[in-house]
């Protein structure tokens, strides 16, 4: 099965209720990932992107209204799988997971060893002996000195407890890791290490790695594939030398044009406009309101096209192209 | 209303704002009464502000960057050194001058959504500093909080005076925040991380409207950041801080094309540019995390992380300012 990607995703849709009716969170969500890649899914606030991480470990809350598509894990369909089957196949075991602010989620009262430990524990049933010797190895490969198990989270600084973190979805070694926003809160110098440390363990260990960021910079210094969200859509789909060097969809353009950068004499653009609603999307293409290419069959939902081999593009520019 | 007339910004000759030798130390006690340290938050900060010019501090977390707008703003006391604005030192202004002084220097905070009070609609929170400062003619307070809105472009200003701060957006909140701040028409606005709580896609849109908002009425703008990225696009000049205190200052492009200080250049080596080729290498990042600012190492602060240290001074004696090109201001050893 070496030719099967390690995930594949294909047409999510996750909807939940709320007060003021049904927000279309995820809305065909399609795409795929390999043994040791890393893909970056970047997008505004506000865009799906960390629903669709918490899909991905069918961490739902209770409000969800609809939830569909196939999640295929080595060829292996798992959105049959019952709650207690997908936790012990699935979560935590080939696919873990550093929550957004996780850092801050530490227990203060326990020491970080026992929290990086207990994935082993729990999933494991490892004594914590065991566990202990294991949490030391992960922690030395995350850059943490072993002396630091003992510690409690607020010994430690916020580079140092999102490395904790990240040890913790790490432990039990599974083959892919989701990050959601995993340095938006840290320092310019914290942020590159921890880019640092990512490399080297997606070197040793062959993990992949899927990156949830608004931070377009900070994600290529890993990114090998590149999935660009809007309104609850992936919009485009493509290797981070082609999305960086020469994106397609409109809203990847514009996106690249309005990041700041340090060797560019250019300012910035931003994007006028806002996302629509999710309550209630548009009709048509989701970004035809902001999208300075709009022409008239943007009125109607965009087919996803295919250009070349390894990109795919929501947008009637590129009908030209395949249908994926 | 004693309003701050325009036309005298500039009457004052030489920097606007200056701090000298400024120091702020948090004194931390036990048990309420036992002395047992002081955080070294702001750690003698010299620098001067020209009128109209739009500077930035740009700093990790803790390196007393916050502290120090608050000082500028008269909120914390300076331990030792002052701050002079328009040739008069802040600690020499009795309450009545405080007040003119407020007014003169705007503030914009880090998190909009903290900054503004959840129970007063935008035109209550845009009255309240004219209330404050004695502006009697409520037809004129609301005049000036129309202006205002449009300034920060929320227009028209109908629809946004009634609202409450939780019907508007993270940039919309803002953009309030810029307004409440300008609404006294100060000489100087003082930025602390604008745009650090908003989304990216709005960051560029507000910073944009904070440098035309200076560059229309001549303010001297103060930018508070940790993000050199987008200094570069609206700032003139750069102080960088590290551990308390400014270890380098320059133009914009001098700053950013011939950084001196090792921090600086392993603080620049540390941004990435959004290019497929970062993936293929490792970064170089100076090992170890900023000094506690309780104990900060002898020397010169940097010292402990830094690959070009000179045994015997940079360990020992505290590098003075060195000018290693024109313009151009570095507290280094190596270019003694």
């Amino acid at each position: 099965m070496a030719s099967e990607p390690l995930l594949r995703v294909e047409d999510l849709r996750l909807h939940y209720r709320s007060g003021n009716g049904v927000v279309r969170a995820l809305d065909g969500v399609s795409f795929d990932i390999r043994r040791n890649e890393a893909l970056v899914v970047l997008g505004e606030s506000g865009c799906g992107k960390s629903t669709l991480a918490k899909a991905l470990m069918r961490l739902l809350p209770r409000n969800v209204q609809h939830f569909s598509g196939n999640l295929l894990v080595d060829g292996v369909e798992t959105m049959g799988f019952s709650e207690e089957r997908f936790r012990r196949e699935v979560r935590w075991v080939r696919i873990s997971m550093v929550m957004q602010a996780a850092m801050n989620a530490l227990n203060p009262v326990i020491r970080v060893g026992e929290q990086v430990a207990e994935p082993l524990r729990v999933h494991r049933g490892w004594s914590a002996r065991q566990a202990r010797e294991r949490t030391a190895e992960v922690f030395g490969l995350v850059g943490i000195s072993a002396d630091f198990l003992q510690r409690y989270p607020f010994e430690l600084s916020g580079g140092m407890r999102q490395r904790a973190v990240l040890a913790m979805a790490l432990v039990t070694e599974p083959d892919l890791v989701i990050m959601d926003e995993p340095t938006s809160a840290l320092d310019v110098l914290t942020q590159a290490s921890i880019m640092n440390a990512l490399k080297r363990i997606k070197q040793e260990l062959g993990t992949s790695f899927i990156l949830i960021t608004h931070d377009v910079s900070t994600s290529s210094e890993i990114a090998e594939r590149v999935a660009l969200m809007y309104a609850g859509q992936l919009v485009e789909f493509a290797d981070a030398k082609d999305f960086f060097g020469e994106p397609a969809h409109p809203y990847s353009k514009l996106l690249m044009a309005s990041v700041p950068r340090l060797h560019q004499e250019e300012t910035p653009v931003h994007i006028p406009g806002q996302p629509p609603n999710l309550l209630n999307p548009p009709e048509g293409c989701r970004f035809a309101e902001r999208c300075p290419s709009r022409f008239d069959r943007c009125d109607r939902d965009p087919e996803t096209f295919r250009i070349g081999n390894r990109r795919t593009v929501r947008c009637w520019l590129h009908a030209a192209g395949s249908r994926a | 209303m004693s309003a701050p007339a325009r036309d005298i910004r500039r009457s004052a000759a030489g920097p606007v704002l200056s701090a000298r030798d400024l120091h702020t130390w948090f004194e931390l006690r036990q048990w309420g009464f036992l002395r047992v340290g002081s955080v070294r938050a702001v750690d003698g900060v010299n620098f001067e502000l020209q009128a109209g010019e739009a500077v930035a501090f740009v700093g990790e977390s803790g390196c007393g960057k916050s502290s120090l707008a608050r000082t500028l703003l008269g909120l914390h006391q300076p331990t030792r050194g002052e701050v002079i604005f328009e040739g008069r030192s802040l600690g020499t202004l009795d309450a009545r001058e405080r007040k003119t002084y407020l007014a003169r220097v705007g503030f914009v905070q880090q998190d909009p959504y903290g900054a503004l009070p959840p129970f007063m609609d935008v035109r209550r929170i845009l009255h309240e500093p004219l209330i404050v400062h004695g502006m009697r003619n409520r037809a004129e307070r609301e005049k000036r909080a129309r202006e205002a809105l449009e300034e920060v472009r929320l227009s028209p200003p109908d629809d946004f005076l009634s609202k409450f701060p939780h019907m508007l957006s993270g940039g919309q909140q803002q953009r309030v925040v810029i307004a409440r701040a300008l609404i006294l028409r100060p000489a100087m606005i003082i930025a602390d991380e604008p745009v650090s709580m908003l989304d990216a896609s709005v960051r560029v849109e507000i910073l944009q409207l904070l440098r035309s908002i200076q560059t229309n009425h001549g303010l001297t703008l103060a930018f508070i950041t940790h993000d050199l990225s987008t200094v570069r696009h609206f700032a003139e000049r750069i102080f960088v801080m590290y551990a308390g205190r400014i270890v380098e200052q320059a133009p914009v492009n001098e700053l950013l094309n011939h950084p001196q200080h090792p921090y600086t250049q392993a603080l620049l080596g540390a941004i990435s540019d959004p290019d497929p080729d970062n993936a293929l290498q490792m970064r170089e990042v100076p090992p170890g995390e900023p000094p506690s600012l309780l104990k900060p190492p002898a020397g010169c602060r940097f010292h402990p992380r830094c690959n070009r240290m000179i045994p015997g001074t940079c360990d020992q004696e505290d590098p003075p300012e060195f000018e290693p090109r024109n313009g151009h201001h570095t507290a280094c050893w190596l270019y003694r």
